[in-house]
């Protein structure tokens, strides 16, 4: 028979506003099989936890229903008050009465009402707990970063300090993600190569580090601990074994019409090309879509050039397939496409661009060589108009995203401190809905470029651009002069909002990661565990969480990195101990579950039984590997003879809620 | 049930413990209200809801039963949700035919991040079980207490 306790937890007035928690107490008390009930203000607190430990102890309890905050948030906590205290922390229950009934309710009868009902729920099911024991599985110790940006860069190097081994796969031919592109960083105004390709580098040389460029993730199998991984490694039509990276048949490849899409199209490139010139790993990739040779099988310039023998026409893509513990996403963002954004021209006049495309232009590295040129006509701009907000916090329709991108409002101040600072003889217009500028010594940074730059910030949105005779009219509201504005603009900046990389949603699909409405991957607690997914053995890292810049990204990459380390240090993990179980006499061998495992968890056995008389009966039963299960239980409704049931959500644990429910 | 002449659903909610169950928790974070006739149950995935269990609330006199999953394709398990999905369908259907009313019974898939959407989906729900009024089909009259 078991005893069962009930503590009511206050969570100060959180719950005990809208619940009566004496009277749940009181009424849970009378359940069947309830010894005790109490209620307290905090039982997650160390007093609330003593209390239900001494409660055990003195009333002998077998059980624990604690009335509380969402399992989600504490069942944990409490499991572990319980082992401390002797009893098996499989044998607790939580009646979720904060979220799902004290937040939810104004009117306090009703919330009261419904807290019993939870209760006596989580009572019928603690009723049929039965103790459970956690296995183990073991770790394997080699982490995956996937996406070689900054966040990835940072990831992979903090992990192989640490001296486990790490890969990068990155999609693009050479790591460095998009901080390669930027010009200069806000609020330091430092170049950013000059810090970011050093890591680059430190990232190449690292010998715990092994770096898949030109490579996607393909699938994903396994769990936490224990991935497999199977990633694409694309043609090159270059032997990465030879290749030195000279350049030489970059520069006499006759495809010169290929646009540079490191320059954003700005100017082209050839169709054998190397990124740019610090790219990690250093090595050419000839672009297929552009390639005479591939195409049509006449050039071949490349290969006749090349002193090393790398070009290699025939090369396919290979498969690799390669054991993690812990897999880090790091797949960053990109700007959004701007062709609903017709009212800016951006598709109309080559002078209107977007802030990453300004980069390039302003790049020593970039398409002018670092003087800022009209991309029509080549001349020096004299009247610049920068757009903030440009598909940020946008409500509701099809248009733009409805968050704020975050960056913008700094990497605009910073675009137009430089050019005041480099051309004194421009005029520099920002239109903004707010500046929002939290972030050590970012306002300071932004009140510099209103103060000492003298760049004119108007509060206000730009409602057209016409492009007419080779120059810009702006069309715009002045909110807190009140008036309209129209401004003869040589150059249009738009700030455009930052969207997750596309690649994001397929591999979200493949990890099992989840992720919001905008194809941010989501975390496991928005403040309490903002690196890691709630997948376990899945960690976040940079603009794949959610906008950022790069000191945050920097800081996020080093806490996904320490949250793998501390993975990886492990050499078993606990398994989840709610699994699938197959009762042997019921089972007849007849395969439904082990067609819907997506672990292939379960596999068959001839076993023995006593048949009649002194006989034996060979039979083919089901068994589950406890280790391989994840304890979704498709197993146990496939089951036709009811012979699979689920450990710790049995199918006599959930009817005894339903009973309880709808008594 | 009746409470003051007017009629109170009981509704069973069934939440897979990944996406819905958070995106109920979610709702309550944000204070958004729904109606205390729903009472939800937690379960590992949408695939663990074996149909025994909504015919158990039915004839244990629920008035309506939801099952919230994760979104096709977002599932923790890779595959529960379209194992749910069909077997669900086919449900559906056996209870249409033995007099449920398609209403009664509901699949949605909430997310971890749309509380809102649990919280509209909840109210709607009670709605329209509230405009359909009593559930008398498939209940255990032996169930019934006093």
């Amino acid at each position: 028979m078991q005893r069962i306790g009930v503590f009511v937890c206050w969570c100060g007035s959180n719950i005990a506003a809208t619940v009566d928690v004496e009277a749940v107490a009181e009424a849970l008390s009378h359940e069947a099989g309830v010894v005790f009930s109490t209620n307290y203000q905090y039982m997650c607190s160390q007093a609330g936890q003593e209390l239900i430990q001494d409660t055990i102890r003195e009333q002998k309890l077998t059980g624990v229903v604690i009335c509380s905050c969402s399992p989600r948030m504490h069942e944990n906590t409490f499991r572990k008050t319980c082992e401390r205290a002797g009893i098996n922390p499989y044998m607790v229950e939580i009646a979720n009465i904060r979220e799902q009934c004290s937040w939810i309710h104004k009117d306090k009868a009703v919330g009261t009402e419904k807290a019993i009902i939870l209760g006596r729920a989580a009572i019928a099911k603690v009723l049929l707990n039965a103790p459970l024991t956690a296995g183990t599985s073991p770790v394997v110790k080699r982490a995956l970063v996937i996406g070689g940006g900054i966040a990835g860069i940072q990831t992979a190097l903090d992990i192989a300090d640490a001296g486990f081994p790490v890969d990068i796969v990155e999609k693009e031919p050479t790591i460095g993600g998009k901080m390669t592109q930027i010009d200069k960083t806000f609020p330091t105004l430092d170049c950013a190569a000059c810090i970011l390709t050093p890591k680059m580098v430190d990232a190449a040389q690292n010998e715990n580090i092994k770096i898949y460029a030109y490579s996607q993730v393909e699938a994903v199998k396994g769990f936490v601990g224990n991935f497999t991984v199977t990633i694409r490694r694309k043609a090159r039509y270059v032997d990465e074994t030879k290749c030195t990276g000279c350049g030489l048949c970059t520069e006499k490849c006759p495809q010169k019409k290929v646009p540079n899409a490191f320059n954003l199209g700005l100017d082209t490139r050839r169709a054998i090309y190397i990124p740019f010139a610090q790219a990690v790993p250093k090595i050419a990739t000839i672009d297929a879509d552009y390639c005479t040779m591939l195409k049509t099988g006449k050039c071949g310039v490349c290969s006749k050039v090349c002193t090393a023998g790398a070009i290699d026409y025939k090369q396919q893509d290979t498969l690799v397939e390669e054991q993690y513990g812990a897999i880090v996403v790091a797949t960053g963002y990109n700007p959004i496409k701007l062709d609903q954004f017709d009212e800016f021209a951006y598709s109309q006049s080559p002078d209107v661009v977007t802030s990453l495309e300004l980069e390039r232009l302003m790049n020593a590295a970039g398409p002018t060589g670092g003087t800022l040129l009209r991309p029509s006509d080549k001349t020096h701009p004299h009247t610049l108009v920068f757009v903030q907000c440009v598909g940020s916090r946008c409500d509701g329709g099809e248009k733009g995203k409805p968050y704020c991108s975050k960056i913008c409002c700094m990497y605009t101040a910073k675009h137009a401190m430089l050019i005041r600072e480099k051309y004194p003889d421009t005029e520099v217009y920002v239109f903004y809905i707010d500046v929002r500028t939290p972030g050590k010594n970012f306002d300071e940074f932004y009140r510099r470029a209103v103060e000492e730059y003298g760049v004119h910030y108007i509060k206000g949105m730009v409602g057209k651009v016409t492009p007419q005779n080779g120059k810009l009219y702006v069309q715009a509201a002045d909110l807190l002069g009140g008036q309209q504005l129209k401004i003869e603009a040589d150059m249009v900046v738009l700030a455009a909002a930052i969207e997750p990389d596309k690649s994001a949603r397929p591999l979200a699909t493949m990890l099992t990661a989840s992720m919001d409405t905008n194809d941010f991957f989501t975390e496991a607690h928005p403040k309490l565990r903002p690196v890691e997914s709630p997948t376990a053995g899945i960690f976040l890292s940079g603009a794949c969480q959610g906008p950022k810049d790069i000191p945050e990204t920097v800081a996020q990459a080093g806490a996904a990195a320490s949250k793998v380390i501390g993975l990886l240090v492990k050499d078993h993990l606990t398994c989840n101990p709610c699994v699938a179980e197959s009762n042997e006499l019921m089972c007849n061998g007849c395969s439904a579950c082990e067609k819907v495992c997506p672990y292939g968890a379960i596999s068959y056995i001839d076993k023995d039984f006593r048949g009649p008389g002194r006989t034996t009966l060979k039979r083919r039963v089901a068994q589950v590997n406890p280790a391989v299960c994840q304890g979704c239980g498709a197993c146990t409704v496939a089951c036709p003879s009811g012979a699979m049931d689920l450990k710790g959500f049995s199918n006599a644990q959930i009817m005894a809620e339903v009973d309880a429910i709808c008594k | 049930m009746q409470v003051n002449g007017q009629f109170q659903p009981t509704i069973v909610a069934f939440c897979c413990n990944w996406c819905s169950y958070a995106g109920a928790d979610l709702s309550g974070t944000n204070r958004l209200q729904y109606p205390a006739n729903v009472k939800i149950i937690r379960i590992p995935c949408s695939c663990r809801l074996n149909p025994m269990f909504i015919l158990r609330a039915f004839q244990r006199g629920a008035d309506g039963v939801i099952l919230c999953g994760c979104h096709p394709g977002d599932c923790h398990y890779t595959t529960g949700n379209y194992y749910a999905r069909r077997r669900m369908t086919l449900l559906f259907n056996m209870l249409e035919y033995l007099g449920i009313e398609r209403d009664r019974t509901r699949v949605e898939w909430v997310s971890a991040a749309e509380g809102a959407k649990f919280a509209a989906t909840m109210n709607d729900f009670v709605e329209t079980i509230t405009r359909l009024g009593e559930n008398k089909r498939l209940e255990d009259l032996r169930c019934k207490s006093k």
